[in-house]
């Protein structure tokens, strides 16, 4: 596809653009961000892609993965920011669900261990790691909130704060992992995945994309339920001090 | 008020504040042992945050609270928590049946409450026993009271804590739970205290009482100073010139 082509399809941008515009929705100035973002960060990652892949150099492979955990902790923090240490939370998380997968994927000789795989299944784990925390952070907060009788009141009964948090960890678990169970039973039927209908595009066999497709959805499997959990069971302690006492959210630093 | 064996609940110049607000200044009283004490003062005078002292849901600034002569801060903050019962006008429930409720405590705990112990205890508190089933969902205002004393006697409290339990019931439902606490009080040898708005009821349920005021004690002693107050501000409050 030539830059002329490919420049095309900003129709795609501007009918957007033109719906907020008539219907008054206040939303042209963040399309074009995001826009403009999208364009300088995967033209940005293609050409340092590029140098990666040519270099096959251990060091950078880790500094790619890096640099994603950091942009996924970046952007995760901000639900979050109502629990306390919440940034190391994350950061352990992603690097845990990360050297998890990895030493599955590189232990079995599923993938070989060159940046071509290693670089963008990372991408896919880390990113759909950071949107699990996102959604597991924004429940978990409003449960925390909308249970807060519940909880005291184990509390009151003599019960320890994990018992007192119980309900609110699991719903709030349950509903980060929610969507990533239900897209995976209409998968194919419903939408082509985007990794799937890329390498189909590019000229793959299908059958080959499937199989690889197949491969990601079992990992994103496992990265939910591990993602979740994980961050709920170094969160929920932060809610209570050494008294078995619940201690307030912090909500005004709390953006969700 | 009476000797520290007779002491239940002692506080001894404590103070908390929630961020810059000080709900609770300086108090230092002493509630007996085995008696019914009621608590009253107009709303915000820090009575249900005295509580939750008391329960160990939240901490002093300073001062110290003692519960059977010991600190609180040398009991587990669970035992505390069993030990010094605590029920809400709330009355907030499970979602489940009552026997979810009432079992709840001893869940806690890692143990069993038998069918054969809940029914027992719905009868003490004046429920049939086929309530035992039946989802909180559709009990009324006083039955879900009866369930949530019911559930707090599971750990037998040695002091049971009772925020407003009544003043959103009917007149006939107060006077049940009147009855129940009173029973509770004589069969289980519980002492209870009792935050009420209702100052007839503190006449004639407590045999003593605390008068509390933007966050201090104002007065205290047996319930008849609510018939003869000494202090100006509890003679403007029973006026009812205070709320």
């Amino acid at each position: 596809m030539s830059y002329l082509t490919l420049s095309l399809a900003l129709i795609f941008v501007l009918i957007p653009i033109f719906l907020s515009k008539t219907l008054k929705l206040g939303l042209e100035k963040d399309t074009i961000i995001a826009t403009v973002r999208s364009i300088i960060q995967l033209l940005a990652v293609g050409y340092v892609l590029t140098f990666v892949f040519d270099a096959e150099n251990f060091i950078y492979i880790t500094l790619m993965v890096i640099l994603m955990i950091a942009a996924a902790t970046q952007n995760a923090q901000k639900k979050g920011a109502a629990i306390k240490g919440i940034t190391w939370k994350l950061i352990g998380t992603f690097v845990f669900v990360e050297v998890l997968t990895q030493a599955i994927l590189l232990g079995f000789q599923i993938t070989p261990p060159t940046a071509q795989y290693i670089i963008p299944i990372s991408g896919m784990v880390v990113g759909n790691s950071m949107v699990l925390s996102i959604l597991f952070l924004n429940r978990f907060t409003s449960e925390i909130e909308t249970r807060q009788n519940e909880t005291e009141l184990i509390l009151s009964l003599g019960g320890t704060p994990k018992q007192a948090i119980h309900l609110s960890l699991m719903a709030s678990i349950k509903a980060s992992m929610i969507p990533t169970i239900e897209s995976q039973k209409t998968i194919g039927l419903v939408q082509l995945p985007g990794m799937m209908s890329g390498q189909i595009i590019a000229g793959a066999d299908p059958v080959q994309a499937v199989q690889f497709q197949l491969l990601i959805l079992f990992l994103l499997l496992t990265t939910a339920a591990v993602t979740s959990i994980m961050l709920g069971f170094l969160s929920y302690p932060t809610l209570f001090n050494k008294q078995m006492q619940m201690l307030k959210l912090d909500t005004e630093t709390n953006n969700s | 008020m009476n000797t520290l064996n007779d002491t239940a609940v002692q506080f001894k110049q404590v103070s908390y504040s929630d961020g810059e607000l000080q709900i609770i200044k300086n108090v230092t009283g002493t509630f007996p042992k085995g008696k019914i004490t009621t608590l009253v003062g107009p709303s915000g005078a820090g009575k249900t945050t005295l509580f939750r002292l008391c329960n160990g849901l939240i901490s002093p600034d300073s001062g110290e609270i003692l519960i059977n002569g010991k600190n609180i801060n040398s009991y587990e903050p669970t035992e505390l928590r069993r030990m010094a019962g605590l029920a809400l006008q709330s009355a907030t429930m499970l979602s489940g049946s009552v026997y979810k409720n009432l079992s709840m405590p001893l869940t806690l705990q890692g143990e069993e409450f038998s069918e054969a112990a809940a029914k027992d205890l719905l009868k003490d508190v004046g429920l049939d026993t086929d309530f035992l089933h039946r989802n909180v969902k559709d009990l009324s205002g006083g039955q879900r009271q009866k369930v949530s004393i019911a559930r707090t006697l599971v750990n037998k409290p040695k002091i049971l804590l009772l925020d407003e339990i009544t003043s959103s019931l009917d007149r006939v439902s107060q006077e049940e739970i009147e009855t129940l606490i009173k029973k509770i009080n004589n069969n289980y040898q519980v002492t209870i205290i009792w935050i009420t708005h209702n100052l007839q009821q503190a006449l004639s349920i407590g045999e003593y009482t605390w008068v509390m005021m933007n966050g201090e004690l104002v007065e205290s002693g047996e319930s008849s100073l609510l018939s003869h107050p000494q202090n100006d501000k509890v003679k403007h409050f029973v006026k009812g010139d205070t709320e």
